[in-house]
């Protein structure tokens, strides 16, 4: 009992000094002169715009990674092809490299000269670099293996009798996966999006590099937050943390609100 | 509906499942695919599902061509040993997962479920999830969602496999009668010899994948077409350089023409019938199964010197006389 109690205080030390203490100063700082200078400092409309790409780039990001994930996912766990080892491997990249290197290998790939399909691109009259399609390409790219990951296991546990038996019902391929697989498969979906979705909404390093970081234009919420700080407007890059890390929360909360209780089935 | 298996060879990598198989299976029958486990069988049910392609020859269902089609198109209901239960789905649900796929109206859905469930003994049940059911249950549950849209044969793998000893008995006789009743076209796979007699009217023996004899359950007892379809339906034992059934044995207290000298190490009575351990002079051991009555004729006690002999129906000169024969041929 002593051996136990002590282990769940050295993990309770832990959170509280490295990860409740800076967050609860966060919002002390914040809400230290109530809340009329939040609010303001929310209002201001290129802190709106930020949130604003933030949030646009996040529902961009979020169905397509979802679609590739359970995709990917059904491949890995139910196909055999060339090359399977190395998909599995290329998915944890996002996860393995930092993202400011994220970044600048967009960065290199479009930059306007040089650059392997920037080049092109801007022949043709589209910007990458500096704009929206940077912002929701880093984006993308950080949040790839989330879904993915929370789904193969699930698919290799649930193994394919259960379609298998659907099929001799008379089940299309298409039938069987609405009917079968996907509802089986459903909640470690729901649980990759989560986890997807938070991550998009936190990504710095890559968008930092690639996003060109202009007010109005191409900031969002995170790259706001730490220019705010560089022009010593503190208050402002508060109330923005204190909403990415409400945001966080709900997040949390979610996840385990939806996290399927063992009796259900 | 008739199933006809011609010549059919399934391999994975470098195991030949099944070699050159060929099997009819006609309309209405109640067949047991029987073998040991690695022998093809399960792999033959599949492929007449469609779950499997076999790498050569076809399958034809009712005469016509089936080897490329796919499962949902065979008309064909399939029961896992493992049940294949749809998990998030009621048992209702389960059952009538052939019909709402088929956009059968609402009505006739619930009336044919409850048939399906009344049929079944699971009337209570519509409403729970699989994992709040019995193996038993589970597995009639999936007899049920197997039957729902009339299939023109139901092929069962090893449906009673994962069950404890008395749940199996009881859905043996279930599985007859239902035959009985609904009379559709039943192939069910099993290890288990007495499953087999007992259940099908017809039983094809399977042994590394291949068909070694097809026939009536007292056929296969009685006729054996091989030493392997000999030791397993029904027990062998080796009298001398022949394969007899125990029951085929006779002892007598003289020596005879053929009959071998053996002692006598235990008698054990298991009621009508007597099991006379015996040992002859090089020490093998066998076990012979003699009447009652028979035993109390011979008054026979431990250790005493008897001779064995049989007029078997059957009997095989096993693998090894044979070699030995050649040799000195």
């Amino acid at each position: 009992m002593p051996r136990r109690l002590a282990l769940r205080g050295v993990a309770l030390v832990y959170l509280l000094v490295l990860l409740l203490a800076p967050l609860g100063m966060v919002f002390y700082r914040t809400f230290q002169h109530g809340l009329h200078p939040v609010w303001q400092a929310l209002s201001d409309p290129f802190t709106v715009h930020a949130f604003e790409m933030t949030l646009l780039a996040t529902a961009i990001a979020v169905p397509l990674n979802t679609l590739f994930g359970v995709l990917c996912a059904l491949a890995i766990v139910r196909r055999r092809f060339r090359g399977k080892g190395l998909l599995n491997a290329f998915i944890d990249l996002p996860l393995a490299v930092s993202p400011v290197v994220i970044g600048l290998s967009l960065y290199l790939l479009y930059a306007p000269r040089g650059g392997w399909f920037g080049s092109w691109l801007s022949q043709h009259g589209f910007q990458v670099l500096f704009a929206l399609p940077a912002i929701v390409l880093a984006t993308i790219f950080v949040s790839v293996p989330f879904v993915a990951r929370e789904v193969i296991p699930t698919l290799r546990e649930l193994g394919n009798e259960q379609e298998q038996a659907a099929a001799t019902l008379g089940a299309t391929r298409w039938q069987r996966f609405w009917r079968i697989t996907l509802p089986s498969i459903r909640w470690a979906v729901i649980y990759g999006v989560i986890l997807t979705t938070a991550r998009c909404l936190g990504e710095y390093g890559a968008v930092a590099v690639v996003s060109g970081r202009i007010e109005g234009r191409t900031e969002t919420a995170t790259t706001r937050i730490d220019d705010l700080i560089q022009n010593f407007q503190e208050g402002g890059a508060y109330a923005m943390a204190v909403v990415l890390a409400a945001i966080a929360i709900l997040v949390l909360v979610l996840m385990m609100l939806t996290k399927p209780k063992e009796s259900a089935y | 509906m008739s199933i006809e298996i011609r010549n059919v060879t399934k391999r994975f990598g470098a195991f030949t499942a099944l070699d050159d198989v060929s099997l009819a299976i006609p309309d209405g029958s109640l067949t047991a695919v029987l073998g040991p486990s690695g022998s093809g069988k399960s792999t033959l049910l599949r492929i007449v599902a469609g779950l499997e392609r076999p790498d050569a020859g076809e399958v034809l269902l009712s005469g016509e061509d089936a080897t490329r089609l796919a499962p949902q198109r065979r008309d064909v209901g399939f029961v896992f040993q493992h049940y294949a239960a749809f998990k998030h789905m009621t048992v209702r649900d389960n059952v009538a997962f052939a019909l709402t796929i088929r956009k059968r109206p609402k009505r006739e859905i619930r009336e044919r479920v409850d048939e399906l469930l009344e049929l079944v003994q699971l009337q209570g049940f519509a409403d729970r999830y699989p994992s709040r059911l019995s193996g038993g249950q589970r597995q009639r549950m999936a007899l049920a969602r197997a039957l729902a849209a009339k299939p023109r044969v139901l092929l069962l793998d090893e449906p009673f496999g994962a069950l404890d000893a008395r749940v199996r008995a009881e859905l043996r006789d279930w599985l007859r009668r239902l035959h009985e009743e609904v009379r559709v076209t039943t192939v069910f796979v099993t290890h288990d010899q007495e499953e087999a007699m007992e259940v099908a009217d017809r039983v094809a023996v399977f042994d590394h994948g291949r068909l070694e004899q097809v026939g009536a359950p007292a056929e296969l007892y009685d006729a054996p077409a091989s030493e392997f379809v000999l030791r397993f339906v029904g027990d062998a034992v080796r009298l001398g350089s022949r394969l007899v059934r125990p029951h085929e044995i006779v002892l007598r207290r003289w020596p005879s023409d053929g009959a071998v000298e053996v002692e006598v190490e235990r008698i054990a009575v298991l009621g009508a019938d007597v099991r006379v351990d015996l040992a002859d002079g090089s020490g093998e051991r066998f076990a012979a199964r003699l009447r009652r009555e028979q035993l109390e004729e011979l008054e026979l006690d431990r250790g005493e010197i008897v001779w064995a002999s049989a007029e078997p129906l059957v009997g095989f000169a096993s693998a090894q006389d044979a070699e030995a024969g050649q040799a000195l041929g």
